[in-house]
């Protein structure tokens, strides 16, 4: 009988030596999880331990005490940390965005490849020197530090990882997807904000977020572009302080107290990243589901 | 209501290849036309000429006379304004993976900047109903994603994106080539229905596909259209030999 030597493959014992493998191979895999998330959660446990302790209402709500005074808090530099953050990505995201997209959609020649090039480039540029043009930029020619500075230091690192992560977006959406909606009468600039893009979001959020985490703790490029201030400051084009600087400032200081706010700061820090990222991708996982 | 194509000495290129040789052909409105060939003889390319969807491929040229209904084609008017006129359903089915059902076959309307709500509501209505697809996703539609629904499915929510736009013709490059049976002959069903609406023109490979919803029948071979009739006659009684050859399956 033909038919039964067909049937008889799905009743056929599985022999222990596949068992083992399978057995092995995920074991080898959960052991790869467990190793990439150790140090995470070791980094993640030891700053809470090292800092909590000094997180209270006065560290949140108040500027730095001068030195030999107790207490007060990293508030100013909270809020410098989210202004300057604010303007690298109001700069940034949609720059890098629109490249990503130039170059998916339309960089099939000299200018695209150029814009790859200069894109790696940049990206493996220090982040000092990114500092270092940001204050050619605008400090000299403002004539002071300031927010706005230092926001134009974070942007130009932001930029190349967006530009380059739409861009891969991009082209995994099926070219099938863009066919159907020229073939609906839909024109080209509209096809790629509305469907191209579109279906890319997710991984586009993922790129601009990626670039968001990696510049929220960057410290060089701000050293002399936002500078840093022991006060309140709200103004753009004034010296702002940030939470990478005074952890810098605080952590190579002598005193012991200044050690633990550091810790403190950095915990902020990097609950401050935690949240933000966490938040974006809460708002565009509802704003997909209503569906625009 | 449908209108009917003309086509004259259409010739179309990619890059330095020619795919198609001076065509001409006359398309009757409110039938279905089928039009049958080997792999790689230019099928796809004809109809994706129609619409001016072969011209969105880098490199890719065409010229000769095309008109729909009152419409030249290739003169005067702009691509955008032809395709929204034109229907096309693709080979693969290609519903836009992050919209819901329902956002799908209204996809073509608000992309244009239709925004009348209860309007749209009729018309997504109305196309899931030609489409034969209405009974099976009227509860789900706002919520679950076009991707999400079997590849038949697909196709039909294809089609009904295709119609919301009140097209005069619907071209179907091989509709059915990727599904079942069962799908297959739902789709051919709607073909008997749409054509009262609509002008069809839609290439296949199966040539009792072919036989059981087209009234005519064009045969291309090599980038040339080597026969074109009624379909009956092109089954039975072909006027040229390379033509009987391939649907007696001599080649193909
Ligand atoms: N995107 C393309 N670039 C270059 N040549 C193509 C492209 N698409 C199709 N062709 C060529 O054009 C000819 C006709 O193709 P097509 O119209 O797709 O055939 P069919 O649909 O009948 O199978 C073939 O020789 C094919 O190789
Ligand atoms: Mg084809």
């Amino acid at each position: 009988m033909a038919n039964a030597i067909s049937t008889d493959f799905g009743a056929a014992p599985i022999s222990l030596w596949r068992r083992g493998k399978d057995v092995g191979v995920t074991i080898a895999a959960v052991a790869a999880v467990i190793l990439v998330l150790a140090p995470l959660g070791a980094i993640f446990a030891y700053l809470v331990y090292k800092g909590i302790g000094s997180i209270n209402w006065a560290f949140l709500t108040q500027t730095p005490k001068p030195v030999g005074e107790a207490g007060g808090g990293m508030a100013n530099a909270i809020a410098g940390s989210v202004l300057i953050l604010c303007l690298g990505s109001v700069l940034g995201v949609p720059m890098g965005i629109g490249a990503g997209i130039y170059l998916a959609e339309y960089g099939r020649n000299r200018l695209g490849n150029f814009i790859r090039f200069t894109a790696d480039v940049l990206n493996g540029v220090p982040s000092i020197i990114v500092g270092i043009v940001a204050y050619g930029l605008v400090v000299l020619t403002q004539k002071h530090f300031s927010a706005l500075a230092g926001g134009v230091a974070l942007a130009i690192m932001m930029i190349p990882t967006i530009t380059r992560t739409t861009e891969e977006m991009l082209l995994l959406v099926p070219s099938q997807v863009r066919e159907a909606a020229y073939g609906l009468g839909v024109s080209r600039w509209r096809t790629t904000l509305s469907i191209t893009l579109r279906t890319a979001t997710s991984g586009v959020i993922t790129g601009v977020m990626l670039a968001f985490a990696r510049v929220a703790g960057e410290t060089a490029p701000l050293l002399f572009t936002a500078f840093g201030n022991q006060f309140w400051n709200w103004r753009v084009n004034q010296p702002t302080a940030a939470l990478p600087l005074q952890i810098f400032t605080y952590a190579i200081s002598p005193f012991d107290e200044w050690h633990r706010q550091a810790w403190a700061g950095a915990l902020i820090l990097i609950i401050l990243i935690v949240v933000s990222v966490s938040a974006v991708r809460i708002a565009a996982s509802r704003g997909m589901m209503k569906g625009n | 209501m449908g209108v009917g194509i003309k086509v004259e000495h259409l010739n179309a290129w990619f890059g330095k290849t020619q795919a198609l040789h001076d065509i001409n052909i006359a398309i009757a409105s409110n039938h279905c036309t089928a039009v049958i060939g080997p792999s790689g003889c230019g099928k796809s390319t004809f109809v994706r000429c129609l619409n001016r969807m072969h011209e969105t491929i880098p490199d890719a040229k065409a010229a000769g006379k095309v008109e729909i209904g009152e419409m030249d084609v290739y003169n005067g008017t702009s691509a955008v304004s032809i395709r929204r006129r034109i229907g096309m359903v693709f080979q693969k089915p290609n519903p836009f993976p992050t919209m819901s059902i329902y956002d799908n076959v209204a996809s073509g309307l608000k992309l244009n900047g239709f925004r009348d709500r209860k309007r749209t509501d009729e018309i997504v209505e109305r196309s899931l109903k030609y489409a034969a697809l209405w009974e099976e996703v009227k509860d789900t539609m706002h919520k679950k994603s076009g991707a999400g629904l079997s590849g038949g499915q697909q196709q039909r929510l294809c089609i009904a994106r295709a119609l919301a736009v009140e097209p005069q013709v619907l071209l179907m490059d091989e509709p059915c080539s990727a599904l079942d049976p069962i799908s297959t002959g739902k789709i051919e069903e709607l073909i008997f229905q749409l054509k009262e609406k609509f002008t069809i023109v839609i290439v296949t490979h199966n040539m009792q596909q072919a036989s059981r919803v087209a009234e005519f029948t064009g045969f291309f071979l090599l980038g040339k259209l080597i026969e074109f009739d009624k379909t009956e006659k092109i089954f039975t009684t072909p006027s040229d030999k390379r033509t009987e050859d391939y649907i007696t399956g001599r080649f193909g």
